[in-house]
């Protein structure tokens, strides 16, 4: 009964979520269960809390804009350097920083973090029933879904030009370990050809298990080396983007065990592909390209990825501070409009409603001309217009409206 | 429209196009003379300078207002244009209407059906706020597709655009030789260039072909002989007969009259179907048949030192302008010949065009006699100097003044030193009544020169009279109440102090003036960090404040004490800086003993006048007191933390008492010492100030009591200790060495996803990496723990350990965008390695530390380094820069309402609670520990509850009436 009262006492407050978990908590841990001395500790925590609101009419804008813009001028502009996995290279440094606010289509450097599916790993491992057979043969398998394979990969490429014949000795060993599930050598290169076949629109021959041949259907030596650069483009297994796939054993997110997973870091990027594969963690998996993750998961998703996505190139940086909160009114500014803005002439710098407000950023004088032709009218609203005419801002002090002890202006009118 | 009133305030501006009719009604004048003044010096009636169109010579009275130079805003004068010209800025979309509307009836090319459709859309887009662009280009590419205006019926031509402002007509007329075309076609023969047996065809006689097209066959053999031009409806005949085309494209300039003439007809319903306002901005309007003349004001001419007028560029433009005007309108009248004409035309086109816009691609910019481009009208509104950026948004101010700054220890960090030759020059109003009458008696008695005193008087008729020397005792007598004062700075006065580069709000804080002698400004050292001043040679600059309102906001909320936490992380970012914490360590590392006299010395700047009891005595029976004691006089009672320190001891604190460990730059530091950050939430920004201030002084005097200083010497290892880093590196040489073999061998193996030769780049990096870090861990062995500089990097002072390493042990790996050095010569760095070296010295390692000095060819690595590094710094600055405009740019409306969300300017909500739960990044930072204390509060809840006293936790709020503050407090001690 007593539980249920100190519920209502603390469902009752102005706190925050986050606040009215640790309340119960540490009501539970000090042994507190009477409704009296839960309302007094909910009352000081409430009061603590609202000493620590934002004043209304703060310009928060400013002041998150400044507070990831002066860090700015700390950052390297080193474009590469070794973040997380030593093996991938990706930009970091204030030209990431750059890229996220320009919601770049693609960034510099795309790459993703795939995460498996332990269950997934567990249906494997039963099915295998080996003991030769682990987790990191089910993290490989993945691998290869996702790696694109080229035939380089695969085995030597070579040209007969007397015979007019390219001929590819495949390595065995590669083929088992990118094939894991189909049997044998034989098989896999009919495979191979098969591909080779429908991509180059040529006959392939098999002279043994792990070798193809095939030819130019008019002998000339032009469309011989024609076809080994067109050989070479093909990818026979895994996405196309993805150039590198590399594996790393890491500690799980739940910190009471010491439980290691796989976890794949890619070079390249495409998230929908690989969120298809069977054994991918979907809900874990992610990826550095914005755009990618808006077109997958949703706004919500995409406004999530911002802030954790600048929030790393932070801290990288060693400006772990900022606030985080700074961060997400950008990332809620971006994605304000339903979708991915960017910050800037062409995102909502050049969608402002106001005249004065565009012409004063960025490209002046298209800006008046176009406002001509569509009989644009300033209601001066925002902040840089009201600077340009000379009036007070909206925001802040010049926001109130209210003063200490004047009358309404009738009565000041007669009173003078 | 009325010239002489302008409101007081704008409510909203309207963008539009002129109307020419509306535009020669408000002129001033019109201006047909191409003269600006005559031989006397005044300006030529109906000249470019008529007074008009307003004066600037002092003395002269505009002939449209009455007024003088200075409060004439200038007024609007007219070209008549000899003929039409397309205005540059427009003639996109003068193509763009030109392609979608009917050459006959002008009408849009669309069905009413299509019309309605693009209207709803454009209507819907519109109010969603997305780009009107997109919506009026897909109406136009529509229009565009029809071969026939579906109105007139009438055949549409394509539009061909010759950048900037000539437009064709793409028509098919009678190709040149369609007599051998047609002969060709009877002959069954190939024409022109038709590939051969492209096209079959019989050969037919002249009857046929008559038969055929029904035409006569005798006119036909004229067609033949070229004596008669097929008719259009023939050559089609003829076409169809012969199965030959006879046409040939031909370019037909539309000049603009022409296109005024067809935008002239465009119905408003359809123009409002292209995003275009009817009522604003008629398409017609484009094409200019009146020049508007800018005002004098706006094109002022300079009177140089010999005399001469040296004029604007505008008017140079407009002169030109005029000219041909003129030049144009003669010839035609005299009736020349049309070659001429359109010569003329286009010469006249191309100086309307400049004056607009000089920039054109493709267009030769107009220049200047000495061959500089002109700065025309778009120039003048463009860019970072440009009007809007230059002058609109950022205006020049007066009540301004910039300086070098210095520093000075003994002035409070809410203070600043302004030289008294600034505060004489400064003014503040003052609003006399019969309490200050006085005051303001004395401070324009003193006059203009003399410190406090007055520059200027304002009498209650408005009129206002300069101090001067002279006046300044008769005038005092003559102040009464209702007079305003503009009196010099005072000490206490409250104005704004700045330095850029503005990056964030601590940029620009409230100091309360100190009037000093000299010429700097001075500044109390602590407050450098958020102003990121050094005293290098950087200059700050002040503004005094010219009303109460500004006055009261810039204490409340500008002062320096109230932006003690940055809300980038929510730490104090102002604290104690370099010395102060290598002061505060000595002070509390080794908790040293002082004498009374030594105590009350170290004391002596702050608020505590009495000593606490002795720690203890010692041998000789005299007491003494320990640094830690004498350290916890400052802090405010009750403050209990623990925390560790970076010298890596734990602090503990109870009850305002420093109980152990040492005080360094976790404890006091800007960027978020606990002690300074703790102080600023729990008790108040005041107290912070306060603790701050007397921190700074305590440490002053004891960094003064110890002695503080570094030489070379100080970082001078014994022998025994260069020969062990002389050990390591050689071994690390070694294992290089062995990598290098084991590479050459084809033993190495690769990394994952590495190739060889990256491989063994990395180990090589790895092991030079260590190879200096053990030398550095050598020499800080030998370094005693006393030695300033090991003081300086273990309490983070300045310096790291990394500094001490180098300068000690060995400087290290030389890096070039994150490589060793590579670059150079082919295959080596420098010419003094073999090719092909991959050893440790011929890729940037130095062995040697900045104290032993660097070789020749190390020090060539080292400068590589450093300049990639200088040129790193000037990219940032740019980039980053760049990236802040545009982010304040994007953010700038953004605030927080009432009711807790966060909504732009116009109200669009863009979070429903800041940063999901409502609290300020100033009061808390986002990391975890810092996060409301709700364990704390509850025992402190059970505290007050079991105990007696508990009270006070809830009562120690923050409070901005830190005026109030700041007596109540002084009062109390």
């Amino acid at each position: 009964m007593a539980a249920n009262d100190i519920q209502v006492v603390v469902e009752g407050s102005d706190l925050p979520r986050r606040l009215k978990d640790k309340l119960y908590e540490t009501l539970d841990a000090k042994g507190i269960d009477d409704v009296e001395t839960a309302t007094d500790v909910k009352e000081a925590v409430e009061e603590r809390y609202l000493d620590t609101r934002v004043d209304p009419l703060d310009p928060v804008g400013t002041v998150s804009a400044q507070s990831i813009g002066e860090p700015g001028t700390q950052m390297t502009m080193n474009t590469f350097h070794y973040a997380g996995v030593a093996e991938i290279d990706v930009t970091q440094g204030l030209p990431r920083l750059i890229e996220l606010v320009d919601a770049r289509k693609t960034p510099d450097t795309p790459m993703m973090t795939v995460h498996v599916d332990p269950e997934f790993v567990q249906e494997r491992l039963d099915a295998e029933n080996d003991d030769g057979y682990t987790e990191r043969d089910v993290a490989h398998e993945i691998v290869w879904q996702i790696e694109a394979t080229r035939i380089l990969a695969l085995g030597d490429v070579s040209t007969n030009v007397a015979d007019m014949l390219v001929r590819i000795d495949l390595n065995e060993e590669t083929l088992d370990e990118r094939w894991p599930t189909v049997g044998t050598t034989a098989e896999v290169t009919a495979e191979i050809a098969e591909t080779i076949e429908s991509k180059l629109d040529v006959s392939t021959v098999e002279p043994d298990d792990a070798t193809i041949e095939f030819g130019p259907e008019e002998p000339s030596y032009r469309g011989l080396l024609q076809l080994v650069e067109e050989l070479r483009e093909i990818v026979f297994k895994g996405i196309d983007d993805v150039s590198r796939v590399v594996i790393r054993k890491e500690q799980t997110e739940d910190p009471d065990t010491d439980d290691e997973e796989f976890v794949l870091y890619t070079e390249g990027s495409a998230f929908g592909k690989v969120l298809d594969i069977d054994g991918v963690d979907a809900s874990r998996t992610t990826c550095n390209n914005i755009h990618e993750i808006y077109r997958q998961l949703g706004v919500e998703a995409a406004r999530e990825t911002i802030i954790n996505e600048t929030m790393n190139t932070l801290e990288e940086q060693g400006l772990g501070d900022v606030n985080i909160r700074h961060l997400m009114l950008v990332a809620d500014m971006m994605t304000n409009p339903g979708t991915i803005e960017s910050i800037g002439r062409h995102g909502i710098s050049g969608n402002k409603d106001s005249v004065l407000a565009r012409a004063a950023f960025e490209v002046t004088v298209n800006h008046l001309l176009d406002a001509a032709i569509h009989g644009e009218v300033d209601d001066l609203d925002g902040v840089t217009e009201n600077v340009i005419v000379g009036k007070p801002i909206k925001l802040g002090t010049g926001d109130v409206t209210l003063r200490m002890g004047s009358r309404p202006d009738t009565e000041s009118e007669s009173a003078d | 429209m009325s010239v002489n009133s302008s409101p007081k305030e704008i409510g909203s501006l309207s963008f539009g196009l002129m109307n020419p009719e509306e535009y020669r009604e408000m002129s001033a004048t019109k201006v047909i003379t191409a003269d600006t003044y005559d031989d006397d010096g005044f300006p030529i009636d109906m000249g470019l300078m008529d007074p008009r169109l307003g004066v600037i010579d002092p003395g002269l009275e505009c002939k449209t207002c009455g007024k003088h130079s200075g409060s004439c805003n200038g007024h609007f004068g007219h070209i008549e244009l000899a003929a039409p010209v397309i205005h540059v800025g427009f003639s996109k979309l003068i193509r763009r209407l030109l392609r979608g509307t009917c050459r006959e009836c002008s009408r849009l090319c669309l069905t009413e059906d299509e019309r309605d459709e693009f209207r709803d859309n454009l209507e819907r887009t519109r109010q969603l706020g997305d780009d009107l662009n997109d919506v009026t280009k897909a109406a136009i590419r529509q229009a565009r597709k029809k071969n026939r205006c579906p109105f007139c019926g009438e055949k549409q031509y394509d539009i061909n655009h010759e950048k900037p402002t000539t437009y064709y007509e793409v028509q098919d007329v009678l190709s040149a030789d369609y007599t051998d075309r047609i002969a060709a076609a009877m002959e069954g023969r190939p024409v022109g260039d038709e590939e051969e047996g492209d096209v079959d065809r019989e050969a037919q006689s002249p009857t046929q072909v008559a038969d055929k097209t029904g035409i006569d066959a005798s006119r036909i053999s004229e067609i033949l002989s070229g004596e008669f031009r097929p008719r259009p409806d023939d050559r089609k005949a003829l076409e169809k007969a012969l199965n030959v085309d006879l046409t040939e494209e031909d370019m037909n300039k539309l000049m603009p009259s022409d296109i005024r003439d067809w935008f002239e007809n465009i119905p408003d319903e359809d123009i409002r179907v292209l995003g275009i306002s009817a009522e604003k901005s008629r398409p017609e309007w484009m094409i200019l048949t009146v020049l508007p003349v800018p005002p004098v004001t706006a094109r002022p001419s300079i009177t140089l030192d010999n005399g001469q007028r040296s004029e604007d560029d505008l008017t140079h433009k407009l002169v030109d302008i005029i000219r041909i005007n003129q030049r144009f309108m003669e010839n035609r009248e005299a009736g020349a010949p049309q070659l001429i004409i359109e010569d003329l035309w286009e010469l006249l086109q191309y100086h309307v065009t400049t004056f607009m816009d000089n920039e054109i691609s493709g267009t030769p910019p107009a220049r200047h006699r000495s061959g500089r481009p002109l700065k025309t009208l778009s120039q003048r509104l463009k860019g970072k100097e440009g009007r809007f950026r230059g002058s609109l948004s950022g205006k020049r101010v007066n009540f301004s003044a910039r300086t070098v700054i210095s520093p000075d220890p003994t002035l409070s960090l809410n203070e600043v030193g302004v030289p008294d030759r600034v505060a004489t020059e400064m003014t503040q109003t003052m609003n006399v009544t019969e309490r200050n009458i006085t005051e303001a008696r004395r401070y324009v008695q003193n006059g203009p020169e003399g410190h406090p005193g007055a520059n200027y008087v304002k009498r209650p008729d408005g009129r206002r009279l300069k101090v001067t020397e002279k006046n300044c005792e008769e005038l005092s007598e003559k102040v009464e109440p209702g007079w305003e004062v503009n009196r010099h700075l005072i000490d206490g006065d409250i104005v704004i102090f700045n330095r850029q580069p503005s990056l964030h709000r601590m940029s620009i804080m409230a100091h309360e003036v100190v009037v000093m002698p000299y010429k700097t400004f001075r500044l109390n050292t602590v407050v450098c960090p958020p102003y990121n001043a050094d005293f290098d040679g950087d200059e700050m600059n002040m503004h005094a404040l010219q009303n109460e309102e500004a006055r009261a906001e810039a204490r409340v909320l500008m002062r320096v004490q109230e932006q003690i936490l940055s809300p980038r992380m929510g730490l104090n970012i102002i604290g104690a800086i370099q010395d102060h914490i290598s002061g505060t360590y000595l002070l509390t590392h080794e908790n040293p003993h002082f004498n009374e006299t030594q105590a009350l010395d170290l004391l002596r700047a702050t608020r505590v006048d009495e000593l606490p009891e002795p720690d203890g005595e010692n041998d000789e029976g005299v007491p003494y007191w320990t640094g830690r004691s004498i350290f916890s006089e400052l802090l405010p009672p009750g403050l209990d933390l623990e925390f560790s320190s970076s010298t890596g001891d734990t602090v503990l604190i109870e009850d305002g008492t420093l109980v152990e460990g040492t005080v360094d730059e976790d404890a006091v530091g800007a960027f978020g010492g606990e002690v300074v950050d703790t102080i600023c939430k729990q008790y108040s920004t005041t107290r912070a100030r306060m603790f701050i201030n007397e921190v700074a002084t305590l440490a002053m005097r004891a960094i003064m009591h110890f002695g503080f200083s570094v030489g070379i010497d100080d970082e001078s290892v014994p022998n025994e200790a260069e020969e062990q880093i002389g050990e390591a590196i050689d071994n690390a040489y070694e294992r290089v060495a062995e990598l290098i073999e084991t590479y050459e061998a084809g033993d190495l193996e690769s990394l994952p996803g590495r190739t060889v030769d990256e491989t063994l780049e990395m180990k090589i990096m790895q092991t030079l990496g260590k190879a200096r870090d053990s030398a550095g861990d050598i020499a800080d062995e030998f370094l005693e723990d006393d030695n300033p500089a090991v003081v300086m990097a273990r309490s983070g002072a300045r310096g790291s350990m990394l500094n001490l390493t180098q300068m000690a042990g060995c400087v290290g790996q030389q890096a070039v965008r994150g490589e060793r050095i590579n670059r150079g010569y082919e295959d080596r760095t420098l010419s003094h390695y073999p090719r092909d070296d991959l050893s440790a010295d011929a890729h940037g390692f130095v062995e040697s530390s900045y104290r032993s000095g660097l070789t020749p060819r190390e020090f060539f690595f080292h400068a590589m380094g450093g300049r990639e590094g200088l040129v790193d710094t000037a990219v940032r600055t740019s980039k980053s820069g760049y990236l802040q405009r545009r982010l304040i740019n994007a953010l700038s409306e953004l605030e927080t309402q009432y009711d807790g969300t966060v909504r732009d300017t116009s109200d669009t909500i863009v979070q429903f609670e800041f940063g999901e739960d409502g609290t300020s990044p100033v009061k808390v930072s986002s990391d975890e520990e810092n996060d409301i204390d709700v364990d704390g509060i509850a025992d402190a809840v059970l505290e007050a509850e079991f105990g007696d006293d508990g009270e006070e936790f809830l009562t120690d709020t923050q409070t901005n009436l830190s005026e109030q503050m700041d007596n109540f407090i002084a009062g109390d001690d």
